[in-house]
Order: C-alpha cells, then structure tokens, then sequence
C-alpha cells in the first residue's frame, strides 16, 4: 500500500484503484492511503503522486468521466462530495466498451 | 545499411506494429498495444525515432501515446489537451503530424493541439475555435473530428485540417486566423440549390504529395477532388471511378501525380466495396485517369470497408502501398499496387495505417 506522507493521520483515506488505471501508471498501487476532505482535493492528492491521474478520472468540465465510478461509503459520489476521516474510497471503471 | 519498415497500426482495440525486412515479403505482428485503447491514428517521426499513438477511451478519455523504443514500452500523457472548464470536453485525439520538433493533433469535438515537448504537454491553437463558422459546425457520422492535418514541412505558417463535416480550413499565420476553403466540393446531403457552401461539407481524407507547394487531394463524402492552389479551389476527378464515395487517400512518396484511393460503393449503400470485389483505385495523372488494382485482393464476398486513415505508403523503392479493412485485415503491396498480398488477418477493426522506415 502506498502512503501520503503529507498533512495529518486525522484526514487520511482509504482509495482503493481500478486495475485498469493503476496499469496506466507504472508505480501506482490498488491500495493508497491520503489525506482528503473532499473527492476533488482526493483526485488532487493521486494526480501530485501519479501525474497526469486526474485526467483519467474527471474531464476538463470538470466532473468524474461519464464512465468512471467513484464510490464513496458504498454511494456514488461526485467531486464535491465530502470525505470523512477513514473513509473507504472506491475508484473504478463503469460498464463500458464492445 | 540495415533497414526496417514498420506499419503503424490504430485499431479499435489498440495499436500495432507489423514489420519486415526491405524485402516487404515477410511480416511480423507485434501488440496489441496502449492498454488496447482505441486508437484513431498512429504515426512515426522520422526526426527523433518516436513512434505517437492518438486515442481516446470511454473510461480514461483522450490521450496522446508514445514509445521512443519501436513500441516495446509506451507513455501516454493529455497534460494540457483540454478545452476550457464549462466547454465540452475532449472525447479523443484522432490525427497527429510531427512537424521540425513540434507534434500537432487533432481532436474531438474539432480543435486543434501542439506539444513542443514531444507529446509531453500540450496547448491549444485557440484561433481554429474562435472562427466564426465554429458554432455551425455539424458533426459527421463519427462525430465532429479533426482527421486531417498537414501543416507545411517547409512554411511554419501554414497548415490545412479537414474536419468531419466542416469542411477544409487553412492557416497562413501558424493557427492564429482560419479561412474555409471548400470552393468546388459538394455537400450533396444538403437542400438542392445549396449544395456549394462556403463550408460544411463532409471532408473524408485530406492529402498533399511532397515537393508540390499547392497541390493538394481529397477524399469527400461528396465525390473526389484536387486542388492546385492549396485549396482556394477544387476540381472534380471522379470521373472513371467505380462510385463518389469513399474514405481514405494516399499519395506516393515521390510522385505527385500518383494517387491512391479505395472507393466504397455508397453512404447509403453498405459502405463496403462495390459489388463485394475489392479493388484499389490508382491515378498516375492527377486523377484525369483512373486504373483499378486488383491482383491479389478478394474478388468475391469481400464486405468490408476502409475508413479515412487507414491506408497509407511507404518510401521506400519502389513504394509499397496498405490498407487495413474494418474486418481487420491488413493488405500490402511492394510494387506501387500492382499487386497485393494479405499480410495479417484477424486484428481488431482498423482505424489507421502509416509507415515508419528504420535505419540502423
């Protein structure tokens, strides 16, 4: 699992990663823990450890891509939802393609 | 000197390289690669090696990919290949062109990018969204897609783009300012007595042969044209082919007079080549006349079609020409098209095909 070392243990989260994207970054983890209090300030936190990850998550409207998925305490959640401290954050790909 | 040729191929399920000797008589599949994102265009640099994949994923969205190791490993990056926040966003990248250090792409909804850091970042050429024709632009059956670029190797101000169903446009100042340029091409599918627009008409395939300052083709919806003054102007050269409709050209490498095309046998017919027997279309006078080559392709239940980009030359001698179907197969000829041969079968369907040669 990889950790952010910034801010403080009271914020951190849980993320849990798509395959699909974590193959799109050599590096990245499955599991990352961060600090955020917010979707859009978690998506800030993956795209300083894994540049460019944002762009594969939210489109310049911006927004989560219409075939993205973020799961927040099992609820779809869009940037401005809020993160409490411990949260499980999924991050994963809709159905899609053919 | 040792010499590879490699084709490029875009495939709706990832890139690929198939690759020989000079010889062209035995060929080598590797991929799929880029994650098998669908991958509109993927084209080499000869000046530094580079190979750039144009694509764009329903999860991940658009991105620009590249390997500087002949495919063996592969970045991606769409750092700055954004429109502004509120404005639609960017769906793919559908068409690149390396020009003297810069790479330019196209994109969906139409729009044009650079990256003079070889793909790394990447800014807008804000003048092409600020034309006013922009808000009555149309989109074609793929969507309203910049396919066609070809910025002048020689002049850094110029550059022409083909958008589906835009029409062609031209800059003479590097993309500040943009004029249509479609005079002489049909828009068929429009009210009778407006079929001469100044613009909206559906572009397929824009092509411009080396050492021509001016000449120019295109592959329309609306029949087959060439320009010789850059554009300003179009002629008809449709008479002698099978049908006015087709997607893809592809110029030789050294003759401006020879072109290749692969007519399908209409919009609302199948799109698939006519009769179910396929045939290469070449001209060795400018389209006055027309011959069709067949010599080693399918002549019978041949029901697939080639879309815009997906036929290409090489420059090498003499000049192998492609084409990839979108049933997946990928045929190729070493005599300038005399004759054909199917080198891969079985890919996913083909979006694009352009050629790179290696030199140890």
């Amino acid at each position: 699992m990889a950790h952010d070392g910034e801010g403080t243990a009271a914020r951190r989260i849980l993320v849990k990663l798509s395959p699909l994207l974590v193959d799109l970054f050599p590096g990245s983890a499955r599991r990352v823990e961060i600090e955020a209090a917010s979707v859009k300030e978690m998506v800030d936190a993956l795209d300083r450890r894994w540049p460019g990850m944002r762009d594969r998550i939210c489109d310049s409207t911006p927004a989560i891509r219409r075939h993205m998925n973020v799961f927040v305490e099992g609820r779809r959640a869009r940037l401005d939802t809020p993160l409490s401290p411990g949260a499980e954050v999924f991050v994963i790909t809709a159905i899609s393609g053919g | 000197m040792a010499e590879k040729i490699l084709i490029l191929v875009g495939t709706k399920k990832g890139a690929f390289i198939v690759e020989s000797d000079p010889g062209r008589k035995s060929w080598r599949i590797r991929g799929p690669f880029c994650e098998t994102w669908p991958m509109n265009h993927v084209v080499g640099d000869p000046a530094t090696g580079a190979i750039y994949g144009a694509g764009g994923n329903e999860w991940f969205g658009p991105a620009v990919w590249k390997s500087r190791d002949f495919g063996e490993t592969w970045t991606h990056s769409s750092a700055g290949l954004a429109y502004e926040a509120g404005e639609e966003p960017i769906k793919a990248v559908w068409s690149l062109a390396p020009r003297n250090g810069r790479l330019y792409a196209g994109v969906q909804p139409a729009g044009l990018f650079y990256s003079d850091d070889r793909g790394e970042n990447w800014n807008h050429v804000e003048g092409l969204q600020r034309h006013p024709t922009r808000p009555d632009w149309q989109p074609g059956g793929a969507g309203l897609i910049l396919h066609s670029l070809i910025p002048d190797l020689d002049d850094e101000d110029r550059i022409w783009i083909g958008i589906s169903s835009a029409g062609v446009f031209y800059s003479g100042d590097g993309g500040q300012t943009w004029e249509p340029r479609n005079r002489g091409t049909r828009a068929d599918f429009l009210p009778e007595g407006q079929n001469y627009p100044e613009f909206g008409q559906c572009v397929h395939c824009l092509v411009r042969p080396k050492g021509e300052s001016d000449l120019l083709y295109q592959q329309n919806h609306c029949g087959m044209y060439r320009s010789e003054d850059g554009g300003r102007s179009w002629k008809s050269i449709e008479a002698g082919l099978p049908s006015t409709f087709g997607f893809p050209a592809a110029v030789h490498p050294r003759d401006s007079s020879t072109l290749y095309l692969l007519p399908l046998n209409g919009d609302i017919a199948g799109r698939f080549v006519p009769e179910a027997k396929a045939a290469v279309w070449r001209t060795r006078d400018r389209g006055e006349t027309w011959q069709d080559l067949r010599e080693g392709l399918p002549q019978e239940n041949a029901f697939f079609g080639v879309l815009r980009q997906a036929m290409a030359t090489d420059v090498l001698e003499p000049a192998g020409v492609y084409f990839g179907t979108s049933g997946g197969a990928l045929f190729a000829s070493s005599d300038e098209g005399d004759s054909w041969t199917c080198i891969a079968e079985h890919l996913p369907s083909i979006s694009s095909i352009e050629t790179m040669v290696v030199r140890d």
